[in-house]
């Protein structure tokens, strides 16, 4: 009989072509190019963050230098042109700063809090949410409890009292925030690793004689990555508009160290009078910062998610 | 059920202990009050009698124990600026946050709830895009940022409404609540539609996945090939499940509207307990911080509590678990 | 006699982003009152897409391009949807592959089965939960009035898959589609359920299409076989013609890779391959890089051939075997 079927072990099924890293990355970037307004964010995001850590370069004027302030250029209307004899796009506030200089300078203090409290956070607490996975028992047990405990509060509860606590100034904002923020990286990590512990190939890895350490970072670490990315971009959304709240409230930056926050809290103080540009302006960039990193954020969670896969 | 929830119940109590002291030493920590308190030109005489009188000569663990006695007593200390008893001072403004918190998560539930349902129910449609991108302003612009946008334009520009503060109180049920008057409502809708932004939404995004994650169950599916109509699916099969974790971010996010009411009422300076807690750190008044945390900890304890009970009450699952 | 259910051309494609993906070719088959057809063929082969492509159920980005679907010779795909939609449940119903996930969790059996009877029939809710008993006892529930009350978690999957069957009998269907339904099950339960199904589609007279890729399963079962390949029917006839009498390469090499089916001792043959993605079909016969007997014709012309009766649907069918 010629039989189609061939009596063989040895039959390999051709497998669909292996993905690396370059095609993988280029089917994540052309899937995230599907939303065209993720797109636009992410341009948004880059040019914010040129004219912030490039403020010296492209700002009017520098609006730490006391000397440069002209006391006759306060509360100028935005497109009057000053004592410098350049036009204050944005107006000037009541110390007549340039308020677009000002915006800049505020806007790299501000990505500098967010970014370095997101990263600090991110280490501390994937770092805690890894041990917790691996080592189970009480150490998980103490761990987790802690977590929980915090992420029941809020964070701007939490800061706020950290604030109050450690002071004034960028490194205290810094460490409030790390402290508020770390337990949502935690709760994420362990979330996922658990998961992940559950599956065979972990339970594969530990029965070789590699060191523990090496399972949890080469097994687990990737595997947690993506759902981490998500909460990331979030995180620092939230870190930058939780310090311009606290700014806000006062217990922030002063104003003589220009956040978007205390920018807004000054301006605030005219609300009522007929200078909006002092209040409006700073307000404008931050809600654009951070709706622009969250829905960055959000087409990446999109892609990421399996779920959603065609 | 019973040992599920005296086992809570343990839980919680140990949680409000730790938190004290943590709360305690983590105040504690903060400045001299006495600085604050008095005129640096003050003689060293009247400076320690007035540490005396506080206690601040004390050990911080004998302050504690004196705290917690006092505590067991019903006795949150003297607030150092107002001079009036932290109990006191705290109920006084309580009615205040508590009006502005309830029109807030009533404004965020009915609009919240449905319009994430239905982006969910019709993910692809206009509608659905139009609700979600309000979601994600609602959710990642900051509180205090909007609440001055709607000063500006409804109170400065158009002057329509009050800018701040509480209006006229009247009773209702013979409870004194400045929602009994047309007044009152003025005052406090600005500020409760500020304060219910965030959780709408959250409560959008929520119930928006939980829908699309329920369209694509098999028991939906199952119930389509029934016949069921979708409006029957919707009400009879999906809401019943995913009302369970709705539920419990809700609860949770109770506690955390609270929170974000120091924010609101500090723009609106709005009389209640946000504001309290906003000026006592300004000012340094070490007892009604310490008395509000610790409230504020056995407020979320309690929330944790009650939505543990919910959740058992809506998941068969959990509350058979539970009863064994 | 009208057949029970009666398809003619279903064709159901997905909108993918590199166009369309045809997931049900030209599909036709028709099934008697009382029959039961077993639908077979490897996942991917577009066999349980064809099922809920019967009850209407595809929702985008697919849709039924062509074809008909008659019920007792009502014409579905001619209906509006609210029509189709009390179709649904009544005349033609579906059971689904895992019993863990088709019931409801939070609700009770019996409110669940309620909820089906008074969809279509106004009756009051005492009257739907009788009905619901009833729908127990036929197949097979010990204490249905108990099980009624239970939530699903409380059951065996055996007797979820049990309720599940009875919810698609509560209005007597002329047709019931069955998705893999004993799959999840185990083996001492998966025969009790195919007795149960083979002695309800003799009573009541339902037409029964039984989706698996399971041979073992619809040869004991299934009057007629259609197997499935690529979204194409390839081969159609009796069970007794599909089994002993393979004329298509790939049912026959299907029925050699069958252990029970098979010679004990010997080593089992397999079809050498996998199943193509049904975006990257080659050109001519979808099976041909997998055949033995392919040749160039098979290359370039897609096969067309019906013998009587039966469907093949290949160039170079097997002869059959005396």
């Amino acid at each position: 009989m010629p039989g189609i079927v061939h009596d063989n072990v040895l039959t390999v099924p051709s497998a669909p072509p292996i993905e690396t890293r370059i095609t993988r990355l280029r089917n994540f970037w052309s899937d995230y190019c599907r939303s065209p307004i993720a797109v636009v964010a992410l341009v948004v995001i880059l040019v914010l963050l040129f004219v912030s850590f490039g403020a010296p370069l492209v700002s009017p004027q520098d609006p730490y230098d006391m000397a440069a302030l002209d006391w006759l250029d306060a509360f100028l209307r935005p497109g009057d042109i000053g004592s410098g004899g350049y036009v204050h796009i944005l107006g000037t506030d009541n110390a007549g700063r340039d308020m677009l200089s000002a915006i800049f300078y505020g806007l790299q203090t501000s990505f500098i809090i967010g970014l370095s409290a997101g990263a600090l956070a991110l280490l501390i607490g994937v770092t805690i949410g890894l041990c917790a996975a691996y080592f189970r028992g009480w150490v998980e047990t103490v761990l987790m409890r802690i977590v929980d405990l915090q992420l029941s509060m809020p964070a701007i509860l939490l800061a706020l009292v950290l604030v109050a606590v450690l002071g004034q100034g960028v490194p205290q904002i810094i460490g409030a925030l790390v402290v508020a923020q770390y337990a949502y990286f935690a709760r994420t990590t362990h979330g996922a690793a658990t998961v992940e512990r559950g599956k065979d190939y972990i339970e594969a890895a530990q029965s070789t004689p590699l060191p523990t350490s090496r399972v949890l970072f080469a097994h687990l670490l990737p595997n947690v990555l993506p759902p981490l990315i998500v909460v990331a971009t979030v995180q620092v959304a939230s870190a930058i508009a939780l310090e311009a709240t606290l700014s806000f409230l006062g217990v922030g930056l002063p104003l003589t160290e220009p956040s978007l926050g205390s920018l807004i809290s000054n301006g605030f103080k005219y609300i009522h009078s007929d200078r909006y540009w002092l209040s409006i302006y700073p307000g404008v960039f931050l809600m654009v910062t951070v709706v622009a990193i969250n829905l960055v954020g959000d087409q990446v969670r999109t892609v990421l998610d399996p779920r959603n896969a065609r | 059920m019973f040992g599920f929830l005296a086992q809570r119940l343990f839980q919680a109590i140990i949680v409000v202990f730790a938190m004290s002291i943590i709360v305690f030493v983590g105040v504690y920590a903060i400045g001299n009050p006495i600085d604050v308190l008095i005129d640096p030109g003050a003689t060293a005489e009247i400076r320690d009698n007035l540490i005396r009188q506080y206690g601040l000569d004390q050990p911080l663990w004998r302050q504690y124990l004196t705290f917690l006695g006092n505590v067991a007593q019903g006795d949150l200390g003297k607030s150092m600026v107002y001079n009036i008893s932290v109990v006191d001072l705290v109920f006084s403004r309580l009615p205040a946050t508590l009006e502005l918190v309830l029109v807030s998560v009533v404004i965020a539930t009915v609009i919240g709830i449905p319009a994430g349902l239905y982006a969910g129910y019709r993910p692809n449609g206009i509608a659905a895009k139009a609700i979600m991108a309000l979601s994600v302003l609602g959710f990642s612009v900051p509180t205090f940022w909007i609440g001055m946008l709607l000063i500006m334009l409804f109170a400065v520009n158009l002057g329509w409404l009050p800018s701040g503060g509480r209006g006229e109180v009247g009773t209702i049920f013979g409870i004194p609540t400045s929602l009994a008057t047309a007044n009152g409502w003025s005052h406090v809708i600005m500020p409760a539609i500020n304060l219910s932004l965030f959780k709408m939404g959250l409560l959008i995004r929520l119930s928006r996945a939980g829908m699309v994650e329920a369209m694509n169950t098999d028991y939906v599916k199952f119930a389509r090939a029934q016949g069921l109509p979708d409006g029957q699916i919707v009400f009879r099969h999906i809401l019943r499940n995913i009302s369970i974790p709705i539920v419990t971010v809700f609860g949770l996010e109770l506690g955390s509207t609270l929170a974000f009411a120091v924010v609101t009422e500090s723009v609106f300076t709005w009389p209640g307990v946000g504001k309290l807690i906003i000026d006592s750190i300004l000012q340094l008044d070490r007892p009604v911080m310490v008395s509000y945390l610790i409230m504020v900890v056995i407020l979320f304890v309690q929330i944790n509590l009650s939505v543990d009970i919910v959740y058992a009450r809506l998941d068969p699952r959990v509350r058979l678990k539970g009863g064994k | 006699m009208i057949p029970a259910l009666e398809v003619r051309g279903l064709t159901t494609r997905f909108a993918t982003r590199k166009g369309y993906v045809t997931a049900v070719n030209n599909v036709s088959f028709s099934v008697a009152p009382g029959r039961i057809m077993g639908l077979v063929g490897e996942s991917g082969s577009g066999k349980s897409v064809t099922a809920f492509s019967i009850m209407g159920l595809i929702d985008a980005p697919g849709e039924i391009s062509a074809g008909s679907v008659r019920i007792e010779g009502e014409d579905m795909r001619q209906m509006t949807p609210e029509a189709q939609r009390k179709m649904r449940g009544r005349r033609v119903s579906m059971v689904f592959q895992d019993p863990m996930m088709t019931l409801n969790p939070v609700l009770r059996v019996g409110d669940q089965m309620a909820m089906a009877v008074q969809v279509h029939d106004r009756v009051s809710k005492k009257a739907a939960w009788e009905r619901a008993r009833d729908a127990l006892d036929i197949v097979g529930i010990p204490a249905p009035t108990e099980r009624l009350q239970a939530y699903p978690h409380q059951l065996s999957g055996g007797m979820r898959q049990r309720v599940a069957i009875a919810t698609a009998l509560l209005h007597r269907p002329a047709v019931i589609l069955a998705d893999e339904p004993t799959t999840a099950l185990d083996v001492s339960i998966q025969g009790q359920i195919l007795a149960e199904v083979r002695r309800l589609a003799d009573d009541t007279g339902t037409a029964i299409v039984w989706v698996t890729h399971d041979l073992a399963v619809v040869s004991s079962l299934a009057d007629d076989i259609c197997v499935m390949y690529a979204g194409c029917i390839v081969e159609r006839g009796t069970a007794d013609q599909v089994i002993n009498h393979p004329c298509h390469p790939y049912t026959h090499g299907l029925i050699q890779s069958v252990p029970s089916l098979h010679e004990p001792g010997r080593k089992l043959p397999q079809i050498p391959g996998s199943t193509p993605q049904l975006s990257q079909l080659p050109s001519g016969c979808a099976f041909r890089n997998r055949c033995a007997h392919a040749t160039d014709l098979c290359r370039t012309d897609p096969p067309d051939a019906a013998r009587g009766e039966r469907r093949v649907l290949c160039h170079h069918p097997l002869e059959e075997e005396a």
